[in-house]
């Protein structure tokens, strides 16, 4: 149902590295969850429109008022590595 | 009878009377909780609570909860206090604010006692998933307590604490409730803020109580609901939760959902549904079969949906801001290694099949095609809620089953919400009531009604709680 | 091998110059320290929410409204994932296929007169990434680079024009006019320098009366109007040498580098990514009051192209006056005031000329400095009475430039009043009659000698004299003789 190449492709697009092992119960757990998933592909959904929403609410705004945000501490306090010239990432090759 | 054997709401009577203090009960409950045979709690607060409650008995005027304690599903934010979401991708995180709803307690007057075990990131339906230790089933410590917020209903069950939260986004208040034998309830779509609610299924998760009482549910929700600025799907909520006092149902039609009837359905728990059907009518409802046919897609639709949500809700999930990270030699394995070393095989499975969902080539196929399914299912209800006043089914097809049983097969886990789901791909209000046991396991019973109908679906689940007098308390439970 | 056109279409980028962030109520600053403008949401911290900033709808419509865009009844955020470090959700909440603007229209005006009319495909809501800056590895072992969020969940409005635009000219006089209009909106400070206006081109080329497209690269990462057009240059010729080479154009992303005038192609750095697009959750859709979005249509300022036409057609003007006098809605507003009171084109000739040459040394604008545009006025009303002489005024100027007085009243103390003709003629006599060479010259048809007399008639009265009743009178006087 789902071959290797997807299950890589999906895996890169979603940044989870997966050993080879667990790329072939990954594929086969796919595999199986989408058999059962597909009844809604043989489904006459003809006209049927999308929810996007449950709730019928509209135009929930805030007003463009500054709001007193976090110190700096506390905002880096979470961070394996963070200094006060920012958070800090590894090089992009 | 001690004092943890009260609800909440006859502990908050008890503190009012004069009979004991917050400081007393949180003393009890903290007890309990240390000498803990199910493993509800992740982390416990004990200072912080003891000073809460200190803080509240020297109070002029006690606020509403009278600081009672409480047990807070760990997927919820407390400033300052380990939140894990039950993930090894969060261990040892402290949150830099609180969650709305709990705040909106606390300033009630709950005291937060610690945060309750669950499924990672609220993927399951056994807290079997969570990375650090399985919860058991106060009934029967070989079995599971249910999830994902199986830490919440067992600290309830248990008299750990006499209520506590969850969050809900296919069953997970309602199946532990029902597997724990203790009420749990899911609002309406967009009552309880979600700040602070570490997002699995953003259309599909909401807040809700568990606790031993339909009272003290509603007394939890009443302090809860209503618009809060930092959710934009939160709703107004004019006139409040009221507290419940119907003991009968003359006049409820009570519409018995036949596909969730069926097979699949364990014997027992279809016998003790059956049951307290009868009691419905003995209390003056009409029970009346009821399809819809959509519930039977509900499965694979929520399986679509929610992972699909989940995968874009975890993506902020790297290392770089918050979290623990694993060291690499550049960002592209930063990120993989990170993300694949920390989340459980559960998540993975899930953000998984949410990429491909969306992914181009195939979201018309399913995640488009989901969406729709779901328009449908709204229709069924609201034509349903034309001939009756309430849905009814199972709310899990079975009693609690063994720890380890399902977890070879993600589906047959996922069987364990066929009858919450349907009710939350709707956004629709549901409570699960304990009706019954079979083969001495708690079965629930649950009511779904429409959008805002809390109040007469706590009247009801109340009436039906009062008639049926099902014992909360575990065998062998001591307090 | 036939003649080739370039086709070009354009997607702008505008920061809006509200308070507070697209979804949170962080203030917005510029060069403050690194993450001292967060918040949880802006972080994106497990379990917060986006809620939209009203200002920044309000914004969004005056841009379609003044685009011409169809406003939609109904819009919708979406979620478009894709992972950096300068995006903490790991996705960006914009709009997708139900954007708040819909289809438009852009008049441009060329130096020749001509219409340069592109269209606009859509405009749309979203939020701006963080800073990611790249640390100079002095620590061995240490982050390559850095995120600072103080600019994350900036409010932008992307703005995708049609392809219609055939030279790389036409992008930048494009580019600069709708630079113009969203300053007369008053939404943003566009500038590209500080990257709160950002122009990419889709660049491709097709022959010549061929109606089909052919492959388009895209060009980002430009920061001025003029490195655009150069990088857009540039980019034609390289697709131009590929095509007559016999080879075919590939889809790509491209970046000039200004120094070297080098195009390089980023396709091997870049992956193309799949946004997984899916309408955002957790936000409701924004269905705009129909009578709110007349009001903001009625309530437009006036823009910069039918302004410039009015200032021609109506206030006799000349074109090169309309163009400097828009340059900036606050120096539409200090002429539209004087011009009130005064005849406009004559206002116009001074603050486009005296004023803002004695303003420039001190580094001012007209409506920064003393000189109200009732003084403009004034002193245009006090010319036209000939109760000054233009030498004079440009010295009364100078001084409500430092003294912020009223010029009838400069006149008076300084004595810079224009002379009474009765006391110039007599002044002109004696001039001629000093210098009976000069006058003999006069008479002899040497006109160019007037000048002598013009110049002493100047140095005699302080300037006070107006130099066409000298030459007059220097004239009546020498025939007189």
């Amino acid at each position: 149902m789902i071959d290797d190449e997807t299950v890589r492709h999906v895996a890169r697009l979603a940044r989870l590295r997966l050993s080879p092992d667990e790329e072939k119960v990954m594929r086969e757990e796919l595999s199986g969850i989408l058999e059962h998933i597909d009844a809604i592909r043989a489904m006459d959904l003809d006209g049927v429109p999308p929810t996007t929403h449950v709730i019928t609410l509209e135009n929930v705004v805030r007003p463009d008022v500054p709001v007193p945000g976090l110190p700096r501490e506390e905002a880096l306090r979470e961070a394996a590595h963070a200094t006060d010239e920012g958070f800090g990432v590894p090089r992009m090759d | 009878m001690g004092l943890r054997d009260l609800t909440a709401t006859g502990q908050i009577a008890a503190i009012r009377a004069g009979e004991t203090s917050s400081e007393e009960l949180v003393d009890a409950h903290l007890a309990a909780i240390g000498a803990d045979d199910v493993d509800a709690f992740l982390a416990v607060d004990a200072e912080g609570a003891r000073e809460r409650a200190r803080e509240i008995d020297a109070m002029p005027e006690r606020p509403p909860l009278a600081g009672v304690p409480i047990g807070i599903k760990d997927a919820l934010s407390v400033r300052d206090v380990v939140t894990t979401s039950g993930s090894r991708m969060l261990e040892g995180f402290r949150p830099v604010y609180t969650a709305t709803c709990v705040a909106r307690l606390e300033a009630a007057g709950a005291v937060v006692v610690g945060k309750t075990n669950m499924d990672e990131f609220a993927m399951g339906s056994s807290t079997e998933n969570s990375a650090f230790k399985n919860t058991l089933n106060p009934w029967d410590h070989g079995r599971v307590p249910g999830g994902s917020s199986g830490g919440s209903a067992a600290a309830v069950a248990e008299r750990q604490v006499p209520w506590s939260l969850g969050s809900d986004t296919g069953g997970s208040i309602r199946q532990p409730a029902a597997l724990c034998g203790i009420v749990g309830m899911k609002p309406t779509y967009g009552a309880i803020s979600r700040y602070g609610l570490i997002a699995f299924a953003s259309s599909l998760d909401q807040v809700g109580p568990l606790a031993r009482s339909v009272e003290d549910a509603a007394l939890l929700l009443q302090h809860m609901v209503g618009r809060d600025p930092m959710d934009s799907t939160s709703l107004e909520w004019p006139g409040g939760i009221v507290a419940p006092t119907a003991t009968d149902l003359s006049g409820m039609r009570v519409g018995v959902v036949e596909e969730l009837m069926g097979e699949g359905i364990e014997p027992g728990v279809r016998a003790a549904i059956d049951a307290a059907l009868g009691t419905v009518e003995e209390l003056g409802g009409t029970v009346v079969p009821v399809s819809l046919p959509s519930a039977l897609s509900g499965l694979a639709t929520y399986y679509v949906l929610a992972p699909a949500e989940c995968s874009a809700n975890l993506a902020r999930f790297d290392g770089i801001r918050y979290g623990p990270v694993a060291p690499a030699a550049n960002l592209l394995d930063q990120y993989e290694t990170t993300r694949g070393d920390l989340f459980g095989p559960e998540v993975k499975r899930r953000i998984m099949l949410g990429t491909f969902a969306l992914a181009s080539g195939y979201y018309d196929q399913y995640y488009g095609r989901a969406q729709r399914v779901r328009t449908l299912m709204g229709r069924e209800f609201a034509r349903a809620f034309e001939q009756v006043d309430l849905l009814a089914s199972p709310t899990s097809p079975t009693v609690a089953f063994p720890l380890g049983d399902r977890t070879a097969d993600p589906y047959a886990m996922y069987m364990a919400d066929v009858c919450t789901i349907p009710v939350s791909l709707a956004g629709l209000p549901a409570i699960s009531i304990p009706c019954g046991l079979a083969d001495g396991l708690p079965v629930g019973l649950q009511l779904a009604g429409p959008a805002f109908s809390e109040n007469a679906l706590l009247g009801a689940a109340h009436a039906l709680e009062g008639a049926l007098a099902f014992d909360t308390r575990p065998p062998g439970l001591v307090t | 091998m036939s003649a080739c056109e370039p086709v070009i279409g354009v997607e702008i980028h505008v920061q809006l110059s509200t308070r507070t962030k697209m979804f949170c109520g962080c203030e917005l600053s510029f060069g403050d320290p690194p993450n001292t403008h967060t918040c949880p949401v802006c972080l994106a911290h497990p379990g917060v929410l986006p809620v939209v900033n009203e200002e920044a709808v309000r914004r969004a419509l005056l841009i379609g409204l003044a685009l011409g865009c169809e406003i939609a009844p109904r819009s919708i955020f979406h979620r478009k994932n894709y992972f950096y470090p300068d995006l903490p959700k790991a996705y960006q909440i914009s709009q997708f296929d139900i954007p708040i603007c819909g289809r438009g229209e852009f008049r441009a005006l060329r130096e020749d007169g001509s219409e340069l009319v592109v269209g606009i495909t859509r405009a749309h809501l979203e939020e701006d990434a963080a800073k990611l800056t790249h640390a100079g590895g002095r620590r061995a072992g240490a982050a390559e680079s850095v995120v600072d969020f103080n600019r994350g969940g900036t409010p932008l409005v992307e703005i995708v024009t049609e392809p219609d635009l055939r030279s790389p000219s036409d992008v930048a006089l494009f580019l600069r006019q709708l630079r113009q209009t969203l300053l007369f909106l008053g939404v943003s400070d566009c500038s590209m320098e500080e990257g709160s206006m950002r122009a990419d081109a889709n660049v491709s080329i097709r022959p010549v009366g061929s109606h089909e497209f052919g492959t388009k690269t895209e060009l980002k990462n430009m920061n001025s109007f003029r490195f655009l057009e150069r990088g857009i240059e540039a980019e034609i010729a390289r697709q131009e040498e590929i095509v007559a080479a016999g080879g075919r154009v590939s889809q790509e992303t491209v970046h000039y580098e200004p120094d070297t005038g080098h195009i390089t192609s980023l396709r091997s750095k870049e992956e193309s990514h799949d946004y997984r697009y899916f309408p955002e959750p957790d936000l409701v859709p924004i269905a705009p009051d129909p009578a709110w979005v007349e009001d903001l249509r009625t309530g437009l300022p006036e823009l910069p192209l039918p302004l410039r036409q009015r200032m021609v057609g109506e206030m006799g003007l000349s074109a090169e006056d309309a163009e400097v006098l828009t340059e900036v809605p606050e120096l539409v507003a200090y002429f539209m005031e004087a011009a009130a009171e005064a005849d406009p084109k004559a206002c116009a000739n001074w603050i486009r000329g005296e004023l803002r040459a004695q303003l420039r040394e001190a580094g001012v604008e007209p409506w920064q400095s003393k000189v109200t545009p009732a003084h403009i006025a004034a002193l245009v009303g006090l010319l036209d009475a000939g109760t000054v002489t233009v030498p004079a005024a440009k010295e009364v100027l100078a001084e409500v430039i430092a003294s912020g007085e009223e010029p009838g009243a400069v006149i008076e103390s300084r004595g810079l009043g224009a002379m009474d003709e009765g006391d110039l003629a007599a002044i002109v006599s004696e001039i001629v009659a000093a210098n009976p060479d000069q006058a003999q010259q006069l008479r002899d048809g040497k006109d160019k000698v007037i000048g002598f007399f013009v110049g002493q008639a100047m140095k005699r009265t302080s300037g006070r004299a107006d130099p066409q009743s000298v030459q007059r009178l220097v004239r009546e006087a020498v025939r007189g003789d």
